[in-house]
């Protein structure tokens, strides 16, 4: 098939399209989705194309439309619903976690939620410290909840379609800063539906020297440290874009550690009880013996984010440091 | 003919009210025997506001509640067996055992469950609402609450989206004076709770919850209203819950005297004697339903104590379901693109 290069945008507002266009069950609401076409523009021509009663603009009240579309997915609507950022669904928090994964439980199976709560998340650029958390460890710890994160435009299209299909709550998180990235993706085509299955890992990268664990923001990095390694130092390493942290593909990863002894996670969030920390006790619990040296870990430090562009660059994690790792790893 | 379908009516009212009077007495009785564990929260006294409310409305109408939601589960029709059994625990229940006493579920009765962090279940009440606009069913949503539910911020949110979307949705608030042990006076600076529906310029009015006839003849003036022109409406409930909020409340907030006072105006106790003043009932015949009634609630204790307990190997069953393969997608139609249910 004749792919074109498409922007992680573009990609977005092609799954939402697709998905309203299938299925009149499916609905977009959120804060500026509709007349103002999204904060983000991933909306983009939406309303005029599916009408007001499939895309619908709300107040500034998270907790109350993520109430409202779980409420609709619980007598068989299957909503999308757009947070302009995931560091505002914490004011949603209860919504997310206490409501969405617990129905199920709580009704003994008689109510399920598939809905899809998107966004972006995790770190921008000089946004300070309350507009660019990387929430996904949060939503991770719980139970029942799909944690969905796209670093290519063909993925991004692909699991967010997936995830419109999927009868879980699904906490969909894009990343910002690759809003404007570009990429191939298969055209829309009568007989083609691009939809990439939860839970699988991509190889994004093969090699035998070293693994790196990544998704979201880091994986480009992660991709570029991969080459100037192989550049400077003649190392093979293999990068693995997890694309969802829950459910997540041990078995992938578990395959690529067998073959390379050499673990570094590169994660866009703050490593103290994140996602990293979770990697390295899977692996540690079911392929300690495979490990040659200590899983190396880079991640967001620990502090609150400074607006500061030189003390943002700081506390991120960058090409630089994932090579930094990298070297360590391998004893260089 | 007439006559007798009314009369009928009448006596479901005292039936079921009386139902969950016994139900939680024997609920009561035996946590207090420490046969049930978790936390109970008994809804003894306020009884009218469930039993008139479910009355008022229609089957297909969806009704949520909070924690307190035995009553709403009895009224709309879930048998005592498992609502015992939930509270036992046990996989009989009408949740499995999995939801316990705070999270009653039943969805064969459109009874959307008893959710337990305040406030948490009123803008899921505006989801279905909002589902049976854009279905265009004619469905219309009953959500209660107490008193100490309309200071949270999902509560606003809640009433300022049904009254944007102009959602079907009766917010019932059951006003029993008290959020677990604050007096209402001390919660909030409102002369009167009614006043809270000022905020969203919504309809609002008071009606008398110990009364079960006045709950039922509002909801149902309100509820076919509103299913052929949608809005909200807020509707403070006066009521009084005669036990503590919880099993481990012993009431010390409140004067004996005070209860005492209240327990004058118990609904069953009123409402039998207006049944047999009416002629519509006996004392012989109140003393026999209240016998058959307190049967089903002993028997409700014995099944839920024979039934088994939930097999340890299902403990992952429910934390996801698997997507289901065979649904089918309603493509869109040209014409869903023009309408416009939530006038925005």
């Amino acid at each position: 098939m004749q792919m074109r290069e498409i922007t992680y945008r573009q990609a977005l507002n092609e799954a939402l399209a697709e998905e309203l266009d299938r299925d009149q069950n499916v609905f977009l609401m959120g804060e500026e989705v509709a007349q103002y076409n999204g904060a983000y523009k991933i909306s983009q021509g939406l309303l005029d194309r599916f009408g007001p009663k499939r895309v619908i603009d709300t107040p500034i009240a998270e907790a109350g439309f993520a109430g409202l579309g779980l409420g609709a997915s619980m007598v068989g609507l299957r909503p999308i619903v757009e947070f302009m950022t995931f560091s505002f669904s914490l004011v949603a928090f209860d919504q997310l976690v206490n409501n969405a994964p617990n129905m199920l439980t709580m009704s003994g199976g008689q109510f399920h939620c598939p809905i899809v709560f998107r966004g972006p998340n995790g770190p921008a650029h000089q946004l300070g410290a309350t507009h660019m958390h990387a929430t996904e460890c949060l939503f991770a710890n719980f139970p029942g909840l799909r944690v969905v994160i796209p670093s290519t435009p063909r993925d991004a299209k692909g699991l967010l379609k997936a995830s419109v299909r999927d009868d879980n709550p699904v906490i969909f998180q894009e990343v910002e800063m690759l809003y404007s990235s570009k990429g191939l993706v298969e055209p829309p085509m009568p007989d083609f539906d691009l939809v990439i299955p939860l839970g699988k890992a991509n190889v994004s990268r093969e090699g035998t020297d070293l693994t790196v664990l990544s998704y979201g923001r880091t994986m480009p990095m992660a991709l570029r440290a991969a080459e100037e390694v192989a550049k400077a130092h003649g190392l093979h390493v293999e990068v693995i874009d997890l694309r969802s942290i829950k459910p997540l593909d041990l078995e992938t990863i578990l395959n690529s550690v067998a073959k390379t002894h050499r673990v570094v996670v590169a994660e866009q969030g703050r490593p103290f009880c994140g996602i990293g920390s979770e990697l390295t006790f899977q692996i540690q619990e079911h392929a300690f013996d495979e490990l040659d040296a200590p899983i190396a870990r880079v991640s967001m430090d620990e502090v609150c984010m400074p607006y500061s562009e030189v003390l943002e660059h700081a506390a991120l994690p960058s090409e630089e440091k994932i090579v930094a790792a990298i070297k360590a790893t391998c004893g260089l | 003919m007439a006559k007798a379908v009314d009369k009928q009516a009448e006596l479901k009212l005292l039936y079921d009210m009386l139902s969950i009077r016994r139900f939680e007495e024997k609920a009561q009785q035996q946590y207090q025997m420490q046969k049930i564990g978790g936390f109970l929260h008994l809804y003894i006294g306020q009884e009218a506001v469930a039993v008139g409310s479910v009355a008022g409305c229609e089957h297909r109408d969806y009704i949520i509640t909070a924690y307190r939601d035995h009553g709403h589960a009895l009224a709309r029709g879930m048998g005592m067996n498992e609502a015992m059994a939930e509270i036992f625990g046990k996989s009989t229940g009408c949740s499995k055992g999995l939801g316990g006493s705070m999270h009653y579920f039943d969805k064969k009765n459109n009874m959307m469950g008893g959710h337990a962090i305040i406030g948490q279940h009123l803008p899921l009440a505006t989801g279905f609402a909002f589902a049976a606009r854009y279905r265009g069913e004619d469905r219309v949503v009953l959500a209660y609450m107490g008193d100490g539910a309309i200071n949270i911020g999902s509560f606003h949110e809640a009433l300022n989206l049904a009254g944007l979307y102009r959602l079907p949705v009766i917010f019932i608030c059951e006003n029993n004076q008290f959020s677990m042990g604050t007096a209402v006076s001390r919660s909030n600076p409102l002369k009167e709770i009614v006043n809270r529906g000022a905020g969203y310029d919504m309809k609002s009015l008071v009606m008398d919850g110990m009364d079960v006839r006045a709950v039922r003849e509002t909801i149902a003036d309100i509820s076919t209203k509103i299913r052929t022109n949608p809005e909200p409406y807020w509707v403070e409930c006066r009521t009084y819950r005669y036990r503590g909020h919880s099993m481990s409340d012993p009431g010390n907030y409140r004067t004996k005297e005070e209860l005492e006072k209240h327990k004058k105006d118990d609904p069953i106790t009123n409402f039998s004697a207006t049944l047999i003043k009416e002629g519509l009932l006996t004392d012989e015949e109140y003393k026999k339903m209240d016998a058959e009634i307190k049967a089903l609630a002993a028997e409700s204790v014995k099944f839920a104590e024979a039934s088994p307990e939930p097999d340890v190997s299902t403990l992952h069953d429910y934390t996801s379901v698997v997507t289901d393969p065979n649904y089918q997608p309603l493509p869109t139609t040209p014409e869903i693109k023009t309408q416009n249910p939530f006038h925005c």
